[in-house]
């Protein structure tokens, strides 16, 4: 899933020219949980494979996560490591079905929030279903402002809050 | 002698349950109400209005309410929503002798002429027939001595608000010369909770707040109302299952319906200004474009198809265009379109982004949010895009309303940070009289309706 079109792409360079906007928030992520670093499902912790918990055990921390710049959609090389840890997890849980839920951070209007929402969260699902992932195993929602990670009104939360999250649904 | 005007009300409220959700338990309600704050200018030359409490023929108790008592109350409200305009300068109903009820069509002209009043508002409020209410309004010039309107109802006592505003809209249009809008209600999401897990709930209340009542019991997200042009539903987004799904909820029975049956995400709904017809914006594989369907339900008219965001619309109250947002163009701008979505045409130019916009009832301007700097304004512009004014200046002023007559409008507005807080807002179209409207919690989303029949 890329940009849909040159305006738009010409857009997108010129916000990363102007720089400003910070790109991805990893750069300041906690320390991953122990447990990072497992690609294999959980044993002997009490973990039940294909859950929630199993789930971020496996990806790691914010592994659940791909963040956007403002105003896109696009997945970048950083998401597709991400999206590309949780498809690895996804393969082996094939009885699993996931939401992937797209939030937008307080700088845009309600409505177009949720649409923009739905970009990510769909921009997400296309890359998981590029990588194998059956399409109707997932499930997507916008957020739109709704629901933000980060309360602050900051830079650093804002990228915090423009995300695509993938969760579990519980069977 | 007053004919008095019986008009009929369909209870719009205190009747229907909350309505039923997912789960039992609803939030803790906050009784504390906000005052009304005022914050930038008023209008000059504010007009003096004599204000005392209704007169009654005789004290009586009608449906556990006083007569004498109503009065009072009635005068108070008729104050508030004249003082409220920006235009007037209201004294009493406190602070002022009260008249007798031979005095409602004798008033002492001296006496309020003495007190700077240039009119004066008299009135009475008696027992009617059959436990109903005659309430009649009186509005005076006090430098001629002469009558300029005056207005008579039958009421069931519960809707004695209701005959307040009224006697508030004829008197603001005898004297402004503009279309009334006091007696009209608004619907809104009513907030409560921390930040990352905001309570939102749908709630209605009358223009200047009173009746409030709460719809939904906060268990499902409630966004983006619309009350439908006669009162009977309101239209809206509840994440209702955890999906993003259009409803219209009646308010009489209740009970509420999709608008559509889709697996896909439906939001930002809108009414036709006749209430025929429902616009909705839906997304597709991450593509959202505006379709418009029945409100009976039926086959739903795609009138967006382009890639990108397509939301939200408003039609003009002739109902032949609509008025809607697009980032085809990249970022958020609005443009016009014909009701069958031919002649897309971008209307908004200049600085940042424009999104949110809503057709005035008057016709004449389109209200919108612009978004710049990190910060949303409410503003206004023509039909074609031209004469944009921006009415507020602060952090983020977000999705207007207009009122009934197309003089004030109404927002919410969100303060930054981790406590930040929505609440409603109203300014008058010349971008005074900024003042915050009273809510039991904080609130979000306000739709303002036409005035009642």
């Amino acid at each position: 899933m890329t940009i849909r079109k040159s305006t738009a792409m010409i857009a997108a360079i010129t916000m990363l020219a102007v720089g400003a906007c910070a790109k991805k928030a990893p750069d300041t992520l906690p320390p991953a949980p122990e447990g990072t670093g497992d690609t294999g499902n959980n044993t002997g912790t009490g973990v039940v494979p294909g859950s929630q918990e199993d789930f971020l055990a496996s990806v790691g921390a914010m592994g659940d996560r791909i963040f956007f710049d403002y105003d896109q959609y696009n997945v970048d090389a950083q998401d597709q490591a991400t999206l590309q840890t949780q498809s690895q997890w996804l393969q082996r849980n094939p009885a699993v079905r996931v939401t992937l839920e797209g939030h937008a951070d307080e700088r845009g209007t309600r409505d177009y929030n949720i649409a923009l929402g739905e970009r990510r969260a769909n921009a997400a699902k296309n890359y998981l279903a590029s990588l194998g992932i059956d399409p109707s195993r997932i499930n997507v929602i916008s957020y739109g402002k709704e629901r933000p990670a980060e309360l602050g009104s900051t830079e650093e939360a804002y990228a915090r809050n423009r995300r695509a999250v993938t969760v579990v649904i519980v069977q | 002698m007053l004919r008095p005007i019986t008009f009929s009300l369909a209870l719009l409220l205190t009747t229907a349950p909350v309505l039923a959700q997912t789960a039992p338990t609803p939030p803790v309600v906050t009784t504390t109400e906000p005052r009304e704050t005022i914050e930038g200018t008023l209008s000059q030359d504010r007009t003096v209005i004599g204000i005392p409490p209704l007169a009654t023929a005789s004290v009586q108790t009608v449906a556990g309410l006083r007569t004498d008592s109503l009065g009072r109350q009635i005068a108070e409200v008729i104050a508030a929503d004249l003082e409220r305009s920006g235009l007037y300068e209201p004294i009493g109903p406190n602070g002022v002798p009260a008249i007798t009820r031979a005095e409602v069509q004798a008033p002492r002209f001296a006496e309020w002429q003495a007190r700077n009043a240039e009119n004066v508002v008299h009135g009475f409020v008696d027992a009617g027939s059959n436990g109903s209410l005659v309430v009649g309004c009186y509005l005076y010039d006090t430098a001629l001595g002469s009558e300029l309107v005056r207005k008579g109802f039958e009421i069931q006592p519960g809707d004695w608000r209701r005959a307040a505003h009224k006697c508030a809209d004829a008197i603001y249009s005898r004297l402004s010369g503009e279309s009334p809008f006091f007696d009209s209600r608004v619907a809104y999401i009513a907030e409560s909770g921390p930040k990352g897990n905001r309570i939102k709930r749908l709630a209605i209340m009358d223009s200047d707040g009173g009746n409030h009542r709460f719809i939904t019991n906060g268990q499902a997200l409630a966004i983006s109302p619309r009350f439908s042009p006669d009162y009977k539903k309101i239209v809206y987004v509840s994440y209702l299952n955890n999906r993003v799904r259009v409803f219209i909820y009646d308010v009489a029975s209740g009970s509420q319906k999709l608008v559509t049956e889709s697996a896909n995400a439906t939001f930002a709904p809108r009414w036709s200004p006749d209430g025929t017809q429902i616009l909705y914006s839906m997304a597709v594989n991450g593509n959202t474009d505006i379709y418009r369907i029945s409100a009976n339900g039926g086959t739903p008219v795609r009138l967006t198809n382009t890639p990108g965001i397509d939301v939200g619309g408003s039609f003009s109250p002739d109902g032949k265009k609509i008025v809607f947002e697009s980032d085809r163009s990249g970022g958020q701008q609005i443009y016009t379109m014909n009701i069958d979505g031919s002649n897309q045409q971008r209307i908004s130019f200049g600085g940042g982004r424009a999104a949110t916009p809503e057709w005035s009832p008057r016709g004449d301007l389109i209200a919108f949010t612009r978004m710049g700097g990190g910060e949303f304004r409410v503003g206004v512009m023509t039909p074609s895009g031209g004469g944009v004014r921006m009415l507020t200046n602060s952090w983020q002023d977000e999705a207007p309303t207009w009122s009934p007559n197309g003089r004030v409008i109404q927002f919410f507005r969100t303060t930054r940070g981790r406590d930040g807080k929505s609440s409603l807002w109203q300014v008058d179209l010349t971008g005074v009289n900024l003042r915050r409207l009273p809510t039991p919690q904080d609130g979000s989303d306000p739709s303002w309706g036409p005035v009642l029949p």
